[in-house]
């Protein structure tokens, strides 16, 4: 089954933990905010991701069923 | 204005339906209601209606056009799945500055939209029905919503007790999980989907929040049926919709029209290099030239990227500046973000700030590009699309006014009027009160 990041906007306080465990798929924008690539992640990647998604001190990372 | 459209079968069918007929002083009285419209047809049972909407094709008004009878669906299904009773708001807050349908239709026809609610409820099984309405307007809504009520009391139309309740002067106030958030407790901002409030809503049962002036279009599809709901409009987009009409005197005229109803006749010939602004300020800023080849409907505005929306649609006029216009307007929309979400807090005060740069002349070289790029940068990274309509706003005055951003970067300005002409609230929202 494949799965995509999600983040909730509201609780992300932009500490980019995320994007250095996951720069494959999560960017930071100028202000320290994560972009997340939207598409289905590419198989082998979900390890890092679930990494990412509990590192995650305000847990507004989550991976959906895409 | 009334518009007269001839249906397939040629019998004419005659707008406003939502609106009094000319002449007509008394449409907020319940007995004067009930003459023109006749009773309330309950239908009984929950579910029977959903299927008259959606052979009518109703969409909704407050601006998004989803189609009705797939929220009511969702709402029933939410609702047998997790056997909770559901909620119905009928949304009237307008928080959209430039709008003043939603007020105008709950001071001439109130019971229009209590019938609405009524019948929605029944729909989908509510036993709470809130009514949403902004504070504020220049007519007082609440005390003539208090008075249709206690009329309905009497007359003992209504078979849920409906609540009113208050949206605080905010932009984002209306937006459907911020109203949904304050009627539970919480402050008017937006909160996190998933979970979608036809799931989890009001108190955290299935919640249907409906525009107020779909509420009224759905009680008389109700009586009328769908047949005649699609006598006026496009086949793919069929009804009446209300829209707020400015020109250059730019007082709001509030008219009942035809989806797919020609641009031009709303505003009037245009010259090619003059402006309208469609949808209110998410909206779209497009030339005469294109306004004057395009019809009132989704299918023909998607041409240039532009939306129905609420119904907004303001000419420009020839003294005045679009780019300072829209720079003003972009300033208001930073302030009212609700400051939850890093791109939209950090992103539209920097826009706002370029833009002012660029209406005052002379800006730094790199300024029209900053906020293109910041422009992508904040689309589609918020909790509600405050970030993705400000942008979408901000792009298409780039693109409608580049000629006037040149004559700027030249240090010149085309207005020969600097006074505001796009109407914003007085007061911007400075501490979390604001919001309660």
């Amino acid at each position: 089954m494949a799965e995509k990041l999600l983040v909730n906007p509201i609780d992300c306080e932009g500490h980019g933990a995320c994007a250095e465990l996951l720069p494959e798929a999560i960017t930071l924008d100028e202000w320290g905010y994560p972009v997340v690539d939207p598409r289905p992640l590419p198989p082998g990647l979900e390890r890092n991701a679930r990494a990412a998604v509990s590192a995650c001190p305000t847990l507004a990372l989550r991976l959906v069923r895409s | 204005m009334t518009a007269v459209t001839e249906d397939t079968k040629g019998a004419a069918t005659e707008l406003p339906r939502l609106l009094p007929l000319p002449g007509n002083k008394n449409a907020h009285d319940w007995y004067a209601h009930a003459d023109r419209y006749g009773r309330l047809p309950y239908r009984d049972r929950q579910a029977i209606l959903v299927r008259d909407v959606e052979a009518a094709g109703l969409t909704g008004r407050g601006g998004a056009a989803f189609p009705v009878h797939r929220k009511l669906e969702a709402v029933l299904e939410a609702a047998d799945k997790r056997r909770r009773t559901p909620a119905v708001i009928a949304n009237g807050a307008e928080s959209e500055p430039a709008s003043d349908k939603d007020a105008t239709l709950l001071w001439l026809s109130p019971h229009l939209v209590l019938d609405g609610l009524q019948l929605a409820a029944e729909a989908v099984g509510a036993d709470t029905a809130v009514l949403y309405t902004h504070v504020n307007r220049e007519h007082d809504v609440g005390s003539r919503l208090q008075e249709a009520l206690r009329a309905r009391q009497a007359a003992g139309v209504d078979r849920i007790p409906v609540q009113l309740a208050q949206a605080p002067a905010r932009f984002l106030s209306g937006q459907e999980t911020a109203l949904v958030n304050h009627l539970s407790g919480g402050a008017a901002i937006p909160t996190f989907t998933p979970p979608r409030i036809t799931e989890r809503g009001l108190r955290g049962v299935p919640t249907l929040v409906q525009n107020a002036e779909t509420l009224a279009h759905l009680a008389l599809i109700a009586r009328r049926g769908p047949r005649w709901f699609r006598s006026v409009g496009t086949d793919a987009e069929p009804g009446s919709m209300l829209a707020t009409i400015r020109r250059a005197d730019g007082r709001p005229r509030i008219s009942e029209l035809p989806l797919g109803l020609p641009l031009q006749d709303l505003v009037g010939e245009l010259e090619p290099d003059r402006a309208v602004l469609i949808g209110g300020y998410h909206g779209t800023w497009l030339t005469g030239a294109e306004a004057r080849r395009l019809t009132l409907d989704n299918r023909s505005l998607a041409q240039v990227q532009a939306r129905v929306g609420a119904g907004i649609v303001i000419t420009l006029p020839p003294d005045r500046c679009g780019l300072v216009e829209t720079a003003r307007v972009v300033r208001y929309l930073a302030l009212e973000s609700a400051g939850q979400c890093g791109p939209c807090l950090n992103g539209l005060p920097r826009i706002a700030g370029a833009l002012a740069e660029i209406a005052g002349g002379r800006a730094r070289s790199g300024a029209v590009a900053d906020v293109e790029r910041w422009s992508g940068l904040v689309t589609g990274r918020g909790a509600c699309h405050h970030p993705d309509g400000t942008a979408s706003f901000v792009r298409s005055a780039l693109r409608t006014f580049a000629v006037e951003v040149a004559r700027h970067q030249r240090g010149r300005c085309s207005a020969t009027d600097t006074r505001p002409f796009l109407p914003i609230p007085r007061d911007a929202a400075r501490s979390e009160q604001d919001w309660i």
